[in-house]
């Protein structure tokens, strides 16, 4: 069967499209990697636990999900991208396969989400040290703390609110290191009053750090990590802070690979997060029948994502003929884009915190490619990012450029005297995810495979 | 030095605890939550878990011989992890 619209991502963003298409009667596909729809922020807590804001809002979105009637695949790790504009002649339906499940639809929403930028810094490998949009996870979905003294540290809300989870389960926080200043957070408040939530939220956690005592540091970045096979201390300002863990991130970056895989003409807007799919007011990438919402088209937050997912859902519903029914989100997704784009700007990207990477720290964790080997390759004439994947393997392992990508194209454009968009992004290619061999081989018997005629001598 | 203290919050409604081998040795988890999480709250110290949604691939462990990403593997009684 050949579906109407399949939704790639079952995010807020993704939950909201699929409802949207699924209620105005297309035939409508929501494809989830995780065990239950929600996304990173309203992830669907593995066993029942204290019910928050976000529990509330993501059981809100999962309720109108299931009442659609969209079919829901989760648990599938999607690898594979065909049809759409990879196929040579005229409009072919786009192809979207993962391990156990295989989906076909005339047309496709992009709700892939982000992942985190974590800047290297020595020590980062070290056993013990993990993102911030990690510990989030780990501590409300699983019910975790990440150590028992931990270091928050980096920039954008997620340093807040991941100090205050971890007070709240019974941890100790035994510093946070904000690399923006008050200065900075006091310029990015009065948009935030667009969303007096957000806003009565963020002040809570501050509220809970400061009752704990815990030091907050402003406009300070980790040296290092330190520690024998576990991180066991962090120097932060010349001090050494005993910890057992930390927790660091430096803002999101929206996941990219699937449109860059479908060829859409891209654009680096660091307000947005980095390299993001040009859009019309409509959330159509420049190929047709393909669109993009929420975070993973350019960073405006969680609260954003649900009016963004409808938007693209009504623009794919039009396009194929059909009317949308729900009420015209526009206005909702301004609104709630506005606070969004204030923690956008809080989270983007530091040049600052890219110079001070240290020659010998490794920049690629998989393929363990330095500071210096980048700045070697791009000396040597690497001039673009898919150069510097043949010069060094950077970006070449196992996580193919996504925790690497941010710090490596920002070395490179800055030894190369260029702009970060100057150097390009590595080529979205499939396959999307690592898979196993045996998924893509299947069952066969040895005689099976063709052996082609030898050629004549 | 911080020993002693669970890793795991209390007011969640978790299965009750089965045994899993990691690393050769006994460690008690609940069915259901993430590998990576058991093994962090069971202080295994040798296992890096950096971003806890799929994407940083650091969490590769053998599970049952099969090679698997432990933030997205659910606990289940009697795996062997190596």
């Amino acid at each position: 069967m050949i579906h109407d619209i399949a939704i790639l991502g079952g995010g807020p963003a993704g939950m909201a499209a699929a409802t949207e298409a699924a209620r105005a009667g297309a035939r409508t596909v929501l494809l989830e990697e995780s065990h239950a729809p929600g996304g990173q922020v309203y992830r669907k807590p593995v066993f029942d636990g204290p019910v928050d804001a976000d529990r509330r809002a993501g059981d809100a979105l999962r309720a109108a999900l299931a009442e659609s009637g969209a079919q829901v695949i989760t648990g599938v790790r999607v690898w594979g991208l065909g049809g759409g504009p990879l196929v040579a002649e005229g409009r072919a339906p786009f192809v979207l396969t993962g391990l156990g499940a295989e989906v076909s639809a005339r047309a496709l929403i992009l709700a892939t989400g982000t992942h985190e930028r974590i800047i290297p810094f020595p020590g980062w490998t070290l056993p013990g040290v993990l993102g911030l949009a990690a510990a989030t996870i780990l501590l409300k979905a699983q019910g975790v703390l990440p150590g028992r003294r931990v270091v928050v540290a980096g920039q954008g809300p997620l340093l807040y609110a991941v100090a205050a989870k971890i007070i709240a389960g019974g941890g100790q926080v035994a510093a946070i290191a904000d690399a923006a200043t008050t200065y900075e957070w006091a310029q990015a408040l009065p948009r935030l009053f667009a969303r007096p939530d957000v806003l009565g939220r963020g002040l809570a956690w501050r509220a809970r750090i400061l009752g704990a005592g815990v030091p907050v540091f402003s406009g300070a970045r980790v040296a290092e990590a330190l520690g024998e096979g576990r991180i066991a201390a962090v120097r932060i300002n010349g001090r050494i802070i005993e910890a057992d863990a930390l927790c660091i991130g430096h803002g999101l970056v929206p996941a990219t690979e699937a449109s860059r895989a479908y060829r859409a003409v891209h654009v680096h807007d660091p307000a947005l997060g980095g390299w993001v799919p040009v859009l019309d007011a409509d959330r159509r990438t420049s190929v047709p029948g393909l669109y993009a919402a929420g975070d993973g088209a350019g960073l405006r937050g969680a609260a954003a994502a649900p009016a963004s997912g409808q938007l693209a859902a009504r623009a794919a519903l039009r396009d194929l003929g059909m009317d949308p029914v729900g009420r015209d989100p526009t206005a909702a997704f301004a609104r709630a884009a506005r606070a969004g784009a204030a923690m956008a700007g809080m989270m983007a990207l530091r040049p600052a915190l890219v110079a001070a990477i240290p020659a010998a720290t490794e920049v690629c964790r998989c393929e363990g490619v330095t500071r210096a080997a980048i700045e070697e390759a791009a000396d040597a004439g690497a001039g673009t990012m898919n150069q510097l994947k043949h010069f060094t393997r950077c970006g070449m392992g196992p996580c193919q450029g996504r925790m690497c990508g941010e710090a490596a194209s920002a070395l490179l454009a800055a030894r190369r005297g260029v702009s970060i968009a100057a150097v390009g992004f590595a080529t979205g290619r499939t396959p999307l995810r690592p898979v196993p061999m045996d998924a893509i081989l299947g069952d066969f018997a040895y005689a099976d495979i063709p052996v082609p005629a030898p050629a004549p001598l | 030095m911080f020993m002693g203290m669970s890793l795991r919050s209390i007011g969640f409604m978790r299965n009750p605890p089965v045994a899993i081998t990691v690393f050769g040795r006994e460690v008690a988890a609940h069915p259901g939550e993430s590998l990576a999480a058991a093994l962090i709250a069971a202080d295994v110290r040798e296992f890096v878990a950096f971003c806890h949604m799929g994407v940083c691939q650091q969490c590769l462990v053998r599970v049952d011989g099969r090679l698997v990403q432990a933030c997205l593997t659910p606990v289940a009684a009697g795996m062997v992890v190596s």
